[in-house]
């Protein structure tokens, strides 16, 4: 299931704008990769690369590549729609579909795509879905409520539950915990933990202590100045950088004696 | 005139907060009241008589001077200033809301007198003087505005489509502003294009039930395109953004996603636009004509629909007139209820295909 990312030399652009510049690096399988910065160096805009979601903003583009287990993502005969499939994505605000219950919501990538599953099938996926995101306890009594009655916490581990219902090889999480409480974000955060055995994970976060406490490994990312792309300036095994980092960049961010 | 007790005496400031006095609660109403009642009066002594349009030009006058004033010198500025603004826009409320219901008052009072069976059921073939009805009128009117309907719906949605979701750049700019000007057409151009359109095929003096649908259609689509468009920029692009992750192609997720969550909105539009149509005349005058008996068949031959016909009853009445001029306040009457059944139709529509909260 889970695969390994290579990126190399990628440039990204918003028409004309350099947003993102020489990115180089492996991403394991089966790992949680951290990314980190300050606000607007880029990190979202290199995750959202990395699944093609990027070039839903008009203008957007890309150079360089993104491969994985050898499959050129930016390749010329690859679909952008095949790719989402394979790697999936969480956004920094929970965004259930509001027109479908909390059990149609969690299989929505099947039901979206017309694909023929049995009534059994889709039964069986819902509550492996929930259950691996952790949700299930809670809902398995109202299936067919709205998923927008839910509570943030509850609707973020219902886009995770969606998320891996569509089987991806890849998740990547934009902020998932920013807009939740420190318990929610628990449960979300022992969910990665756990998914981390089936899945390659990407997070973005502007929390370092939860980049610490979750993942194998962190990028670190910054601007060189204002207007200027951002740059990865440091990628390494989390327990490196949060105790002794390569650069004097990432240890000022870490220690918070940024700027 | 009316009673302006201070409900507390003035002490300076006890506390952080200023205290003011203030006006009883049913004052500002009373002293309105009271001007509109001194307005009457006024309007009776320089008239000699009871007059409705000066009492309520005096009284909004006096009524509003006496609450601002009275508030001035009680309340302070900021207060009378408040009351002064409250009394302009309640005013401009009530004299908006005077065509409206002096409008349905007139019709209600002229059409219910031929608001009959007879009329709903029979057609005005071989009827001079009394009797007759409206059937076929009614038809014609549902037949060409459901034709305009299934030929604006289609074009308009799919304009506002590729306008939200796929336009861009010179083409986008382009198609808004020639809608913008398409909302602008008078609608007896609308009539006269599709008059000529069909003309190039038939040859001159070609009157069918399907052109005047063509000409309201020239009317509709702008306002179809306006609404959906409108409605479709309402849908978060996170929704998008969550379909797109899943792995779903840009067009089932404006299916199945941008559509589903807007189809409320979407509804409601469409009725309004079809509630725009509806009472057109100029158009259909020079398109669908005007007949006597019932034509079924907008591909063929004249069709009388409720506004043409209106307007024919009204304007050559025949001999005697009287009937002809009540039937033409029926088919007024029929045309507003009609109207207003399409609004009640938008307002379930909206009510009940909106996404649900469910807590």
């Amino acid at each position: 299931m889970a695969k390994r990312i290579d990126v190399s030399d990628l440039d990204i652009y918003y028409s004309s704008f350099l947003a993102v510049q020489g990115v180089n690096v492996s991403i394991e399988p089966r790992s949680i990769t951290a990314l980190i910065g300050p606000s607007g160096c880029g990190k979202s805009t290199f995750l959202r690369s990395l699944n093609r979601m990027h070039e839903v903003i008009p203008g957007a583009r890309v150079e360089g590549k993104v491969v994985i287990d050898g499959q050129d993502l930016y390749g010329a005969e690859v679909d952008p729609v095949d790719v989402r499939r394979q790697i999936g994505m969480v956004f920094q605000r929970p965004n259930p579909f509001p027109t479908m219950s909390i059990y149609d919501n969690v299989i929505a990538g099947v039901r979206l795509n017309s694909t023929r599953m049995k009534k059994s099938d889709m039964d069986d996926l819902v509550e492996r879905s929930l259950k691996g995101a952790n949700l299930w306890a809670e809902v398995k009594d109202r299936l067919n409520r709205p998923g927008s009655g839910l509570s943030g916490g509850q609707q973020q581990r219902l886009c995770i539950a969606r998320a891996i219902a569509v089987e991806p090889e890849v998740l990547l999480m934009d902020e998932p915990c920013s807009a939740l409480d420190p318990i929610s974000t628990l449960a979300i955060e022992d969910l990665m933990t756990e998914l981390k055995e089936r899945f390659t994970i990407v997070i973005v976060t502007h929390n370092m202590q939860q980049a610490a406490r979750v993942s194998t490994a962190t990028g670190f990312f910054n601007l060189s100045g204002v207007g200027q792309p951002g740059r990865l300036v440091e990628f390494n095994p989390t327990e490196k950088i949060f105790s002794n980092p390569e650069e004097k960049a990432t240890e000022d961010y870490i220690s918070g004696r940024f700027g | 005139m009316s009673t302006q007790t201070p409900v507390r005496p003035v002490e300076s400031a006890q506390g952080p907060v200023e205290v003011h006095r203030r006006l009883p609660r049913f004052a500002p109403s009373g002293l309105y009241v009271a001007g509109i009642v001194v307005g009457a009066l006024l309007a009776a002594l320089t008239t000699g008589g009871f007059n409705i349009a000066l009492t309520v030009v005096y009284g909004a006058v006096l009524g509003t001077l006496a609450v601002w004033l009275t508030s001035r010198a009680v309340e302070g500025r900021r207060k009378a200033s408040d009351r002064l603004v409250t009394c302009l826009v309640t005013t401009a409320f009530v004299i908006a809301l005077v065509p409206l219901v002096s409008l349905v008052y007139t019709v209600l009072d002229k059409g219910l007198e031929r608001f009959d069976s007879e009329f709903f059921n029979s057609s005005m073939l071989g009827v001079v003087g009394e009797g007759g009805g409206a059937y076929h009128a009614i038809l014609g009117t549902l037949i060409v505005t459901a034709l305009t309907t299934v030929i604006s719906v289609p074009i308009g949605l799919m304009t506002a489509i590729y306008l939200v979701e796929y336009g861009s750049g010179r083409l986008k700019k382009a198609i808004t502003f020639l809608v913008d000007v398409m909302t602008g057409i008078p609608s007896i151009v609308a009539g006269l294009f599709a008059f000529a359109l069909f003309s190039i095929f038939f040859g001159p003096g070609i009157r069918l039930g399907v052109m005047g649908a063509v000409a309201l259609s020239v009317l509709m689509i702008p306002v179809v395109v306006r609404s959906a468009e409108e409605v479709l920029k309402l849908v978060p692009n996170e929704l998008r953004e969550a379909s797109y992750a899943l792995g779903v192609s840009k067009w089932r997720t404006i299916v199945k996603v941008v559509l589903r969550t807007s189809i409320a909105g979407l509804g409601t539009g469409i009725t309004l636009a079809i509630a725009r149509v509806i009472g057109e005349t100029a158009p259909l005058l020079v398109t669908t004509g005007l007949i006597t008996s019932t034509n079924m068949n907008p591909f063929d031959g004249r069709m009388t629909t409720l506004p043409v016909y209106a307007f024919y009853q009204l304007t050559q009445p025949g001999f005697p007139a009287e009937p002809a001029i009540a039937r033409a306040w029926t088919a007024a009457l029929v045309l507003i209820i009609l109207v207003m059944a399409l609004n009640i139709v938008a307002r379930l529509i909206s009510r009940f295909f909106a996404p649900k909260t469910g807590r």
